[in-house]
Formats: C-alpha cells, structure tokens, sequence
C-alpha cells in the first residue's frame, strides 16, 4: 500500500519521474497549499523496491506490504 | 501528526519541525534519506551519533534529525568534529556540509582533515551554487554556468573536491548524485564503516537558484541532466580526457587503509599519561 502524506509533499513531482514502474501520477485536485500531490495510480505495478521513499524530499511517501481492504 | 502515515526515516526526525525549510525538489531531503538507509545497513547506533554542520542550506540536516548535534559557524565543521572525536573516541561523528561550506571558506579544514585521517565521515553536498544567499557562483560551479554573480557564465574552473580530498590523504572518497540513491547510501555505509577520513561528495540539484538560471526550471529536469553528464569511474578511465569535458565522474575514488589519527593521539596519552585516557581535563605531559 502506498501512501503520499499531503502536509509534507511539496509537490516536486521526483517520485512521479522517477519511478521505474510509473505507479504515480498527478492528481486533479489541489491540497491546501494548492499543490497537485501525486497520487499512486497503478498500485498493482508497484513491486516495492522502495525508491520513492529514498528519492522523496520531503519524507511524505510510505510504502508497505499492507493490503487495503 | 498521523503515526499510520509515516515514512520508514521518520523515526529519526524532530516531526515536529516539518515540514522542512528546503524548496520543493532539493536534494538535501533525498541526502538525508540516503544517509539514514546507510546508517541501517552500516548497523550504526543511532544514539552514538553526532551530526556536525557548517552555515548553509545543506547544513541545516541536523536540525531536523533526532540526535546529538552541532551547529557551528560557517566553514568550521570539520574542526569542531575533529575536537568532538579527540574528546570522546567511540563517537561517531558525521559532517553535513556544503560546497561553499567545505571548499571556500571551510577549504582549508578540509585539506587538513584530509591530511590528519581522523575518523569522521564528511558528507558534502554539493549543489554547484549558494543557494542559501541567493544564487552566487560558489567554487565548485561549473564552467559557464550562471549565478547571480555571473550573468555572462562562470569564467573560473571549479573545483574538483573528490581529487583534491584524494590528494591531501583522504582513505575513503565517492561522489554519486542525488539520482543515483542507492549507490549513494553505499557509499556512505562504506564511508560510516571506514576508520579514517572519508569523504562523500553527494552532487545535488538546486532548482531554485542553479536550475533557473540554467534552463533547468525544476528538481526532474536538473535530475535529468545530473544522469546524463554523469560517467562511472570505471568507464571514465578509458575514455580520452577530451570527451571527459564538461562530464561528472562518479563512483568511489579511494578506499584504503592508512594510520588514524584518534589511535595516534590515544597511543600518546597512554604512553605519556598517568591514566592513559583521553580527556580535556588531565595533562598529557608527564608528572615528574
């Protein structure tokens, strides 16, 4: 399960890029500071390598083996 | 702040500073997090650690980590962290520090920290600019790049500090960049493991000042162009210096064995001193 923490990111879109899988993409909406957090679109894709978390800035990215119900 | 959400280096942050004072994109965060994997795979004690920094934007990382650290005046960190190791030897003592930080007003520490191979590991995270005052040409800015000082482009040649660090005796020295993150924690978990002067040159992005005046508006597009001038160490040692100009070289530079300085100067107080321990307090010389 992928999580982007809205308060923390920044919106520097670097996981988006630089994801091997292309599991990110940008959102629609705005978060309160008015910027387009990315959104983990193709969560299936994600093999957990764990490179969003180490590339992330802003240490706004969790990423676990946790499925969603 | 929402414990489900969190981040796996969180546990080693003052959460309640953040979110952190650096521009959208800057590489100092992604630092940070190289540095905290290197500390899990380099098996460190995070409570034996202590964060030495500088004056910069690159040292401002020890204000957001949860550990003993010290922030001292601009250039000095490789001073006060070689006082902080001769004082208390089984500290682990890591240096943040900048390019204008390391190389212009700090450059002379580093050569001499270099020379006496205490074991502290320097981090410098070079962003090619100053980007905490505006944008100025920094020593390690390549040639015709702009800054605010050098609307026509740099007229000097930066330096090298991998070369100049492997020069004044260094026994551990890599540089990767901020695109290269795994490689980048290896280097600092070799570089955390090796007792002696090890020095980590992280080449960083900074899109506020050096992308934007450099056609590269954001962290992605400086990321980009970070990847693309780069060539391994390996490569670079067959290929003909013309076709290595305007290229970064990365990889690991030394990795050598050579006599500490903190054993030297323990070795002194045991033979010279009553106690045969290090300490401010009792005289090194002899009590006749």
């Amino acid at each position: 399960m992928i999580t982007v923490n809205e308060e923390l990111c920044k919106g520097c879109n670097i996981c988006k890029e630089f994801c091997p899988h292309n599991v990110y993409e940008e959102s629609k909406a705005l978060n309160k500071k008015g910027i387009h957090v990315p959104c983990p679109k193709n969560k299936e894709q994600c093999t957990q390598c764990g490179l969003c978390t180490l590339l992330c800035p802003d240490q706004a990215i969790k990423v676990d083996d946790e499925d969603e119900d | 702040m929402d414990k489900t959400n969190q981040n796996r280096f969180m546990k080693y942050l003052r959460t309640e500073r953040l979110p952190n004072i650096f521009c959208p994109g800057c590489g100092n965060g992604t630092v940070m997090n190289t540095f905290f994997n290197a500390l899990e795979l380099a098996d460190k004690d995070f409570d034996n650690l202590a964060l030495v920094s500088g004056i910069g934007c690159s040292s401002r990382i020890p204000g957001y980590v949860d550990c003993d650290s010290l922030h001292t005046t601009h250039g000095r960190p490789i001073t006060f962290a070689t006082g902080l190791k001769l004082a208390n030897p089984d500290l682990d003592v890591v240096v943040f520090t900048g390019d204008g930080d390391a190389a212009a007003i700090g450059g002379n520490h580093l050569i001499h920290g270099s020379r006496r191979n205490i074991d502290i590991t320097v981090i410098c995270i070079n962003n090619s600019i100053y980007g905490m005052t505006g944008g100025q040409i920094s020593p390690t800015s390549p040639t015709g790049s702009y800054g605010s000082t050098a609307p026509y482009g740099a007229l000097e040649t930066p330096f090298n500090l991998s070369k100049l660090t492997k020069a004044a005796g260094a026994t551990y020295v890599a540089r990767w960049t901020t695109a290269h993150p795994v490689q980048l924690s290896n280097a600092i978990k070799k570089g955390l493991k090796n007792k002696g002067f090890s020095f980590i040159e992280a080449i960083s992005q900074c899109p506020t000042y050096f992308g934007r005046k450099n056609k590269m508006k954001t962290a992605v597009d400086m990321m980009h162009w970070m990847k693309d001038q780069s060539v391994l160490k390996r490569k670079a040692d067959k290929m003909d210096p013309s076709e290595l100009e305007d290229k970064l070289i990365i990889g690991e530079f030394v990795n050598k064995t050579a006599p500490e300085y903190t054993e030297k100067f323990s070795k002194l107080l045991e033979d010279n001193c009553e106690s045969g321990k290090p300490s401010s307090v009792r005289s090194a010389y002899r009590v006749d």
